[in-house]
């Protein structure tokens, strides 16, 4: 049979929130929309802390998308938000919970397998009686382009699809926004790197541990020097009957610390601070990665060509809101502002003016502002011009410092607490390290409790994942050590002197001469996305239903 | 578009659920009867007329009322509008002669005339791969075996496939024929789907199938052999012609060999393995 084009009125790339989002308020507005999911159930690719926020100020939420959405699809209701100021064994803990619950209407823990399987079944119900549907296993590779103009996607598995909407809501490594020259894949410092332990754990067990009642949950948040010098903090959350645990760290700190983030989690989770909420039984149900977007840097200010709009990851609109992350949410406002917009556009009879109509839709409702804050604008990005960052360290650090510390607790802890504060936060040593480490030494008490946590090392890690391997999906273009051997200790499943990851480093003599060179096996790679911008790659990316897959994500 | 697909029940095979007693003999009251693995590929390639050309998919076997069960999970794994069960006591020990008149004669009384009729390769008990072709037979068709892969041009009134010739893999012939058909699915027949409505129907049937194999007997037809018309002398044991004068056991290859081991980088164990190996490298 020949591959001929089929037509579909809208195409949204990726079941994530954010494309989930978007086909469900297509659906709504009776376009035909066809759902294109690579893994083999959506969410089978997908890592996230996870607590969904539902925004008061937002103009869609996940719950009023589908109504049914806190009680099918999600672990539990988080009420307490606790962060804990670390320098050693001393810790200061202070509670947020103003912030967790400013312009929040509620916010649950989640886990990706179960919540976007479950969105994509309905995604799939709305969009079939439209004409269209959801699909997964299938691989979006590109853009389909007619006389330069973007008109379509290409896959690997499909004959070509020519649509009047695209939305590439294929989250943070998205490959339409590369093709389309929106997102790079550059600097490090618009990153983050997150890695995550899920540990089972009995309810009862929770409930106890926790304080908290069975329908509800906490958060608990950590910074200090528990992550040697490492740029960013650590996350606890309640699921129903299992934890999340794991760090979010900038990128460029990461690559500059030669950091290996499996460690980096296991001094979260060895920290005596620990011992009473994991006990004496650890049982890891698995371990995970991704890329975030660091929205103050990475999102586009313009997230739409030709046919193509980017909603969520893809266009980079993750918001850390100081140590509160917002992705979830702001991909499903964007992809329904996306799809509202083609609607809009339609309606005129000018499809092709969606993309226009979605980015002022993003201005006018507030959500750019949240994701670029003008705060940081001014303030943050001061903070990190070198010797404005050596000097506050200093300061902080000093004797001064300490003792305005010890005076100002109550506002600290209000200061920490308030949305407008931290969205200036710059990104520096002083408020991930220096800051909450001074706090805990002046005003923290020791926690002496045992840790016996003994995490699984990196192998059994990897030998716990499921994978269905495909062709090499990265090839590596420069495999010396100056251009790549970065990634030998930033890739989450790799690590110096560890064969059995993705990268790693080896002596080679040539001619008399010796060679520093990195080699890779992509085989257990959990296409987290670091390696594409701390070493020189090509990214192919796995077929549909290939590669890694997350049984809790 | 009327197709439809022959199979057997056959004992599960798989680790763990087939037992046998001492003797070596299969127990098959202890084993589950399962559908024919390879007629599940034939079912494969049957559906995928139903999603690309639309049409009707049947389910045909003969054999005990326990059958029932093995149409029930073609229905379910792969895809049936409604099931056939040949069955009653004059049918029994029936081999692929028999088993090819009763099958033949169960097609011709359906009141929808097929345009393709399928078969997979063999069965994992019999084995022979005769029934299939000997149906044929009986219909005077064309037949296509050893299919890889069928497009269907349904106003010509044809049929297009690619086969294998002698069963190697590297040597494959495209061939046509006119309908009715009949073909022999290649366990290696892969059915593909290059378009998202054809994906799409695909999904919407396995969701209908899996519904409508909760109440399969709702889509069951059972006839015996006064349904059908059939002789009993020509059916069932007395109209078998092989006559099975004995069963050899294949003696089972000895579980325990010597084996040396020897460290790879451990050179000079390895030389004894190289004196042994030194002459056959040289041709001898
Ligand atoms: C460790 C960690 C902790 C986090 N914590 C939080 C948190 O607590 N709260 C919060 O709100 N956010 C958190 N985030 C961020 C959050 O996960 C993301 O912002 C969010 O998932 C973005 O949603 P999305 O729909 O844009 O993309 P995704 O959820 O990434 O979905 C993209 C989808 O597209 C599919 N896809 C990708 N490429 C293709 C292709 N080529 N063809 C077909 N399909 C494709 C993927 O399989 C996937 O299903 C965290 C992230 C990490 C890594
Ligand atoms: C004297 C004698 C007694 C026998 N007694 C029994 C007995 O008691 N119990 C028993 O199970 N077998 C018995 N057999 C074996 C039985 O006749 C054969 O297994 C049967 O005819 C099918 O042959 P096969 O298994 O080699 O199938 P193959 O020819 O290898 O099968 C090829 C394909 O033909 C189709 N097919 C095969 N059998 C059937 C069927 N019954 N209905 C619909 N489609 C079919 C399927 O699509 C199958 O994939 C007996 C054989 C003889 C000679
Ligand atoms: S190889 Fe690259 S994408 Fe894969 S896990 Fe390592 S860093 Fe992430």
């Amino acid at each position: 049979m020949t591959d001929s084009y089929e037509e579909y009125e809208a195409v949204v790339v990726g079941c994530g929130p954010g494309g989930a989002a978007a086909a469900a308020t297509l659906a709504r507005n009776g376009v035909e929309t066809l759902v294109l999911e690579r893994g083999v159930d959506a969410g089978s690719k997908n890592v996230s802390g996870g607590l969904i926020y539902a925004e008061e100020s937002a103009p869609y939420t996940i719950d009023g998308l589908f109504p049914d959405f806190r009680e099918e699809a999600t672990e539990r209701p988080v009420s307490e938000n606790i962060i804990h100021n670390i320098a050693g064994e001393n810790v200061k803990s202070f509670d947020i919970g103003d912030l967790h619950h400013h312009d929040t209407a509620w916010a649950d823990s989640v886990l990706r397998r179960k919540m976007d399987s479950w969105l994509a079944q309905q995604v799939h119900e709305r969009t079939r009686e439209t004409g269209g549907g959801l699909l997964t296993e299938v691989h979006v590779t590109g853009l389909l382009r007619e006389r330069g103009e973007i008109v379509g996607v290409t896959t690997e598995e499909l004959a070509p699809i020519k649509a009047d909407i695209v939305v590439a809501a294929d989250g943070v490594n998205s490959e339409l926004a590369r093709d389309a020259g929106l997102m790079d894949w550059e600097e490090p410092e618009e990153w983050f790197q997150g890695v995550k332990a899920v540990v089972d754990m009995e309810p009862e067990i929770i409930n106890d541990r926790f304080d908290v009642a069975p329908d509800d949950g906490a958060a608990h948040l950590f910074s200090g020097d528990l992550f040697d010098g490492v740029r960013g903090g650590g996350f606890l959350y309640t699921n129903e009957s299992s934890l999340s645990i794991g760090t979010v760290f900038h990128l460029d700190s990461i690559a500059e610390e030669r950091a290996e983030p499996h460690e980096l989690l296991d001094s979260l989770l060895t920290h005596p601070l620990m011992a009473q909420w994991l006990g004496d039984e650890y049982d890891e149900r698995e371990y995970s990665a991704k890329l975030v977007p660091d929205s103050k840097k990475a999102a586009h200010p313009s997230p739409h060509k030709d046919r193509l709009v980017l909603v969520g990851d893809a266009a980079g609109q993750m918001q850390a809101q100081g140590p509160i992350i917002k992705g979830m949410n702001h991909a499903v406002t964007a992809g329904a502002l996306a799809a509202e917009a083609f609607a809009d556009a339609r309606a005129r009879g000018d499809p092709s003016q969606a993309g226009e109509l979605y980015e002022k839709k993003l201005h006018d409702e507030g959500v750019m502002d949240k994701l670029r804050p003008t705060g940081y604008k001014v303030f943050g990005r001061l903070g990190e011009v070198g010797p404005v960052d050596d000097l506050s360290n200093a300061i902080a650090d000093s004797a001064v410092g300490r003792f305005g510390v010890r005076a100002a607790s109550e506002l600290l802890e209000r200061a920490y607490s308030s949305p407008r504060m931290v969205s200036m936060i710059p990104d520096t040593k002083l408020p991930y390290v220096t800051l909450p480490t001074v706090i805990a030494e002046e005003l923290g008490e020791p926690v002496t409790d045992e840790n016996t946590v003994s995490p699984p090392d990196l192998a059994d890690r990897i030998g716990d994942l499921t994978y269905d391997v495909g062709d090499p999906h990265i090839e590596l273009l420069d495999k010396s050590f100056e251009a790549s051997g970065t990634a030998v200790t930033a890739c989450p499943v790799s690590a110096k002197d560890f064969g059995g990851g993705c990268y790693r480093d080896e002596m080679v003599q040539t001619n008399g001469s010796q060679e520093h060179l990195v080699s890779l096996d992509t085989q257990p790679c959990v296409e987290c996305g670091t390696c594409a911008i701390v070493a020189d790659t090509e990214w192919e990316h796995p077929a549909g239903g290939k590669g890694v897959e997350f049984n809790e994500g | 578009m009327h197709t439809v697909v022959m199979t057997k029940g056959v004992p599960d095979f798989r680790e763990g659920q087939v037992s046998f007693d001492e003797e070596g003999h299969l127990e098959r009251g202890k084993t589950p009867t399962v559908m024919n693995p390879n007629d599940k590929h034939a079912l494969r390639a049957a559906f995928q007329t139903k999603v690309r050309n639309g049409g009707h998919v049947s389910l045909m076997s003969m054999g005990p009322p326990g059958y029932k069960e093995v149409l029930q999970e073609g229905m379910r794994d792969v895809y049936a509008d409604d099931l056939y069960l040949l069955s009653d006591r004059e049918m029994g020990a029936a081999d692929t002669w028999a088993t090819a008149m009763t099958v033949a004669t169960g097609l011709q009384k359906l009141a929808d005339q097929p345009d393709l009729v399928f078969a997979g390769f063999k069965t994992a008990d019999g084995e022979t791969g005769h029934t299939g072709p000997q149906t044929c037979w009986c219909l005077d068709w064309p037949i296509i075996t050893h299919v890889l892969s069928l497009d269907i041009d349904e106003d010509a009134g044809t049929v297009r496939a690619k086969r294998l010739v002698d069963g190697d893999i590297s040597e494959i012939e495209t061939v046509e024929a006119p309908m009715p058909c009949f073909i022999v699915a290649d366990p290696e027949f892969e059915p593909t789907y290059r378009r998202a409505s054809h994906r799409l129907k695909h999904k919407d049937l396995r969701e209908e199938t899996q519904e409508r194999a909760e109440e399969y007997e709702e889509s069951l037809t059972v006839w015996d052999h006064e349904d059908l018309n059939l002789d009993p002398d020509y059916i069932g044991l007395d109209g078998s012609p092989t006559i099975v004068s004995g069963v050899d056991p294949i003696p089972k290859a000895p579980s325990e060999r010597e084996a040396t081991m020897i460290e790879a980088d451990d050179s000079e164990a390895l030389e004894p393995v190289l004196d042994e190996l030194t002459p056959y490298a040289a041709g001898d």
